[in-house]
């Protein structure tokens, strides 16, 4: 079982603390959900995780190999993708590029390889191609695969920014409020994506998210963030009935 | 009608040149949106370190080219993570500053070498009669210059199009976020984006410094004759570099062969290129070929 654990993750920025002794578990195969009312440190969390960021103090592990120092690119090569919360495409390109340069890490073939372009880069470009049709199957982004990125609507953005992701074949999977901006169908849909990978991918998925609604109904567990300190964790049930929880959220009855 | 295509085919000359000049600065713009002030001098520094090595070494002039693309390869590269590596996400304007502190620093250590005060020219290892064709003539340096040039350009434009390293570079033009997010190492690109310049460089100088003499100050003003030719282009864009670069080389022989000496002008060659720069500027203001983003609101 590969876990991922945030043990006493502290991040300042200048005397002001993002996070304050941080303790996190994310069990493997479920989704663990991180909420809190804006400025909480959700994100910061996230950045902590992909390596945009590196705690002050504290430690992040996957595994038993140490992220805390990691850059972005080795975060991701570990198998830890990320939808951003604000859409990172390669606007200029299309879905289908978006998604083929995701699987660049992949390429291990030498530059002689590419060359000559048989052999092994064939192969592996063949590979490629397979996982790219199966993820665009599989977030039903089919109608859009030729378009160019900047020019799709931004519910269908955010579903190629998770299938970004997905192209990378992740074991954990990082989503940064993937229902932000969107009607109640396109929530819907997303939410079915969700449920989808960890059921059929048996994907360890962090979502941070700000639809209670959705949390409470797909989430395995929940922490609790307010000032960049934990103040609640459990399952969707118990965090309902915390009353430090209820504090945060509706202030003081 | 001979003088014309004369005008034609020595427009295609300089043109070239100033595409493959430009090449290495549009390099770096495009991965990391860093203006290189010292782009001059890396030019004008492969030209020597070829002239040092056919001369002084006595190495064959094309093997010293290599050598020279090779050195200047790593000499950027090292320039990069030295000195830009550590700005990475500071305000633009520093980087600029920094940029221009590598071209001071660069300027110093080239007055140190006899290259700052002397003017060297290459040995002529090509015929020296040119070639005539219907009144129209270009020297065999020229022409080997443009096909080096020609092979260069092509080569440069596969590597961005179909190689995984110049994909990468493109993505991370694109979005560094997303570029870091999909495994790709982004200060690993920006050196390599400085790595190829410094080499596409190396070459511009050698082929500048056959055709014109080894003179530093020429050398280094193709570092600001590339301004207007990217600008032109469109700063992000490999295709417009070229393009540019062979509308400058025409629009400036053209001025020369036509303009100077009627009416009393002289020297518009260094002038209009900049006066329809402007015009197009009004019209295109990312250039012919830049990226133009389209915000939605």
């Amino acid at each position: 079982m590969k876990t991922l654990t945030i043990s006493d993750v502290t991040l300042t920025f200048g005397g002001l603390n993002a996070l304050t002794e941080v303790d996190m578990r994310f069990e493997q195969g479920l989704i663990t959900s991180i909420i809190g009312p804006n400025g909480a440190g959700k994100t910061s969390l996230l950045n902590c995780i992909s390596g945009f960021y590196h705690p002050s103090k504290g430690e992040i592990h996957y595994g038993d190999r140490p992220l805390t120092n990691a850059s972005p690119h080795q975060v991701a090569k570990l198998g830890i993708a990320r939808a951003f919360q604000n859409l990172e495409l390669f606007r200029g390109m299309t879905v289908l590029d978006n998604l083929l340069l995701a699987r660049h890490h992949k390429l291990n073939y030498s530059f002689l390889h590419a060359l000559v372009h048989f052999g092994k880069a064939s192969r592996v470009e063949a590979e490629n191609r397979k996982v790219v049709e199966q993820v665009i199957d599989f977030m039903e982004l089919e109608p859009y695969r030729k378009r160019n990125v900047g020019s799709l609507s931004y519910g269908i953005q955010k579903r190629v920014e998770v299938a970004r992701a997905l192209t990378m074949e992740p074991e954990v999977l990082l989503l940064d409020e993937p229902m932000a901006g969107m009607n109640i169908e396109e929530k819907e849909d997303m939410v079915r994506f969700i449920m989808d990978i960890q059921k059929e991918r048996q994907t360890t998925i962090i979502l941070v998210e700000h639809d209670l609604g959705v949390v409470m109904d797909i989430s395995d567990n929940i922490y609790v963030l307010d000032f960049g300190e934990l103040i609640g964790y459990g399952k969707p049930s118990e965090v309902a009935q915390n009353p430090k929880v209820i504090e945060a959220y509706i202030g003081k009855g | 009608m001979s003088y014309f295509f004369q005008l034609v085919i020595s427009g295609i000359v300089v043109g070239s040149i100033y595409a493959l000049s430009a090449l290495g600065f549009v390099l770096i713009y495009k991965s990391s949106r860093v203006l290189n002030i010292a782009h001059g001098q890396i030019i004008a520094m492969g030209a020597f370190i070829v002239y040092a090595l056919t001369v002084w070494v006595g190495i064959p002039i094309l093997v010293s080219l290599l050598a020279s693309m090779v050195i200047s390869f790593f000499l950027s590269m090292s320039v990069e993570r030295i000195f830009l590596r550590r700005l990475i996400g500071e305000p633009i304007i520093s980087v600029i500053m920094v940029t221009i502190g590598l071209m001071s620093i660069l300027d110093g250590i080239i007055y140190l070498t006899p290259f700052g005060s002397v003017n060297f020219s290459f040995p002529s290892v090509l015929p020296v009669t040119p070639i005539s064709l219907g009144g129209v003539s270009i020297s065999w340096t020229q022409l080997v210059g443009v096909i080096i040039t020609v092979i260069l350009i092509g080569g440069f434009s596969w590597f961005f199009k179909r190689s995984t390293l110049g994909i990468s570079m493109r993505a991370v033009s694109d979005d560094q976020l997303a570029a870091m997010s999909i495994g790709i190492s982004v200060p690993r690109v920006f050196g390599l984006a400085w790595a190829m310049a410094g080499l596409s460089a190396a070459a511009a100088g050698a082929i500048i410094g056959n055709i014109t003499g080894l003179n530093f100050d020429t050398l280094r003003a193709f570092g600001i004759v590339v301004f207007p030719v990217v600008i032109l282009g469109g700063l992000d864009s490999v295709v417009g570099a070229v393009v540019a670069g062979i509308i400058m080389g025409l629009i400036q022989q053209f001025a020369s062969g036509y303009l100077d000496g009627q009416w009393g002008l002289n020297g518009t060659a260094n002038v209009l290129p900049y006066i329809i720069l402007l015009v197009i500027l009004l019209f295109k203001p990312h250039g012919l070929f830049g990226t133009h983003e389209i915000e939605r609101v």
